[in-house]
């Protein structure tokens, strides 16, 4: 006989539930994180409660742990599932309901390269977080980047790439918004195994992102003085 | 110090002495080609020690080791050599070589200078979505890809890892029924068509042959 005992999500308190939620994220545990974020919901949470109590702190928690090698790659991903699980039921709610909007994002993996867990991961942190992101997936040239860039209205551009092939790739982009005189209205984040901080400042980003949880971070910095700025 | 293994596979008491001698440090997935090239060739002026191939699954710490290691061996050799490419360092690792006086592998990687880099910088554009395999990869699949990702335990995982790659690429350094069935399994595993290239040592061999 098991000593574990099959825990009831619908019993819990709203505080045990969140910290199960955590534990459950912490696990890779889809299923569960969907039946809990149906559970707060029905209780009256409002969806951005849901997703930044539950969810984002649940992540935040799978992220301290990945950058201090408690956990891997495999775990991580597995969270990221479980949490894409909850925000799939979150994200129609969220538009609905105005929760609040940080800014915008635009994100791609550079041309050459087919590389996107880190990609996907930061796209889900960052929606998460309460940035509307953009998705322009693999292989991007530059072409695609600027032609998105001019169409919408973004305030961040994310560069992806895995390979040291690749990653040269990321000053195409930003010299291209250099000569098209549009580099100084963006916000440009930089992020991939190969790369440091060192690349990340002679290519002419404006941050290198070690992990998703640093990418939100150095996004919110950014768009908290760019408010500064412009309340000035 | 020769191992016993070392003796069993080259077969060479090598009486020169270690300072008239280059100091091959390598990755540690270059080990069976490197001590091949040396048998092959009778380069009885190069010692091989390697660093666990392991490190190419973080490759922040490749850079560190190799400086570790050259800092360890520099003064018992006449000189020493960096079996490794690029490997995922960002750079860092050539230009840690050039502040030690170090010279090591062109290229990005192991599937670049075993294809021939120039003919593998040609082939890039069309290749972008080719999983590559060479032998070491092909006989530690289990140790050195699948396991880490933690497949073993996640097959479902196999998307969001594989799910852009198109084919698999075995890159064969030697002619191996045993590799090439497992190469082919592999295939099956991954879901993926499976192309060999019988490559040789390629650039390997040139790098060494001019150390």
């Amino acid at each position: 006989m098991s000593d574990e005992q099959d825990i009831i999500l619908a019993d819990l308190s709203d505080e045990e539930l969140t910290l199960q939620m955590h534990d459950d994220l912490y696990d890779g545990m889809k299923e569960e994180i969907e039946e809990g974020v149906n559970i707060l919901l029905g209780r009256g949470w409002m969806p951005y409660d849901v997703l930044t109590k539950a969810l984002v702190e649940g992540m935040r928690i799978v992220g301290i742990d990945f950058r201090d090698g408690i956990l891997f790659v495999p775990e991580v991903l597995l969270a990221a599932n479980a949490m894409k699980g909850g925000m799939a039921i979150l994200k129609p709610l969220l538009a609905e309901t105005g929760a609040p909007r940080l800014g915008n994002m635009l994100i791609g993996t550079v041309k050459g390269d087919i590389h996107d867990i880190g990609k996907n991961l930061v796209t889900m942190m960052m929606e998460g977080a309460g940035f509307e992101v953009k998705d322009l997936g693999i292989n991007n040239p530059v072409e695609n980047y600027v032609q998105e860039l001019e169409d919408g209205e973004y305030d961040i551009l994310g560069m992806s790439a895995l390979l040291t092939t690749t990653m040269p790739y990321m000053k195409v982009v930003i010299d291209t918004m250099v000569e098209k005189g549009m580099r100084d209205d963006y916000v440009v984040l930089v992020g991939g195994a190969p790369l440091n901080e060192e690349f990340g400042k002679a290519i002419g980003a404006d941050a290198y992102c070690r992990d998703a949880a640093v990418a939100v971070e150095t996004a919110k910095e950014f768009m908290a003085k760019k408010h500064n700025q412009l309340s000035m | 110090m020769h191992s016993d293994d070392y003796l069993t596979d080259v077969g060479i008491v090598n009486s020169m002495p270690k300072i008239d001698k280059v100091l091959i440090i390598a990755c540690g997935a270059l080990a069976r080609e490197i001590i091949d090239l040396i048998k092959l060739n009778n380069w009885q002026h190069m010692d091989l020690t390697c660093l666990p191939a392991k490190y190419h699954l973080y490759p922040e710490k490749i850079t560190g080791a190799v400086e570790l290691a050259v800092k360890k061996h520099s003064s018992n050799y006449k000189s020493i050599f960096i079996a490794y490419a690029d490997c995922g360092t960002g750079g860092l690792l050539e230009k840690k070589c050039k502040e030690l006086g170090v010279k090591m592998i062109k290229g990005p990687h192991c599937y670049s200078f075993f294809e021939g880099n120039d003919k593998f910088t040609q082939n890039a554009e069309n290749e972008i979505t080719a999983f590559y395999l060479t032998d070491f990869l092909v006989n530690q699949f289990d140790a050195f890809v699948w396991k880490p990702m933690g497949l073993d335990k996640h097959p479902d995982l196999i998307d969001m890892y594989f799910g852009n790659y198109t084919k698999l690429v075995y890159q064969a350094q030697t002619e191996n029924n045993k590799l090439d069935q497992k190469a082919y399994e592999i295939s099956k595993k991954m879901n993926l068509p499976l192309e060999k290239r019988f490559t040789g040592y390629g650039d390997l061999k040139i790098a060494l042959l001019n150390v």
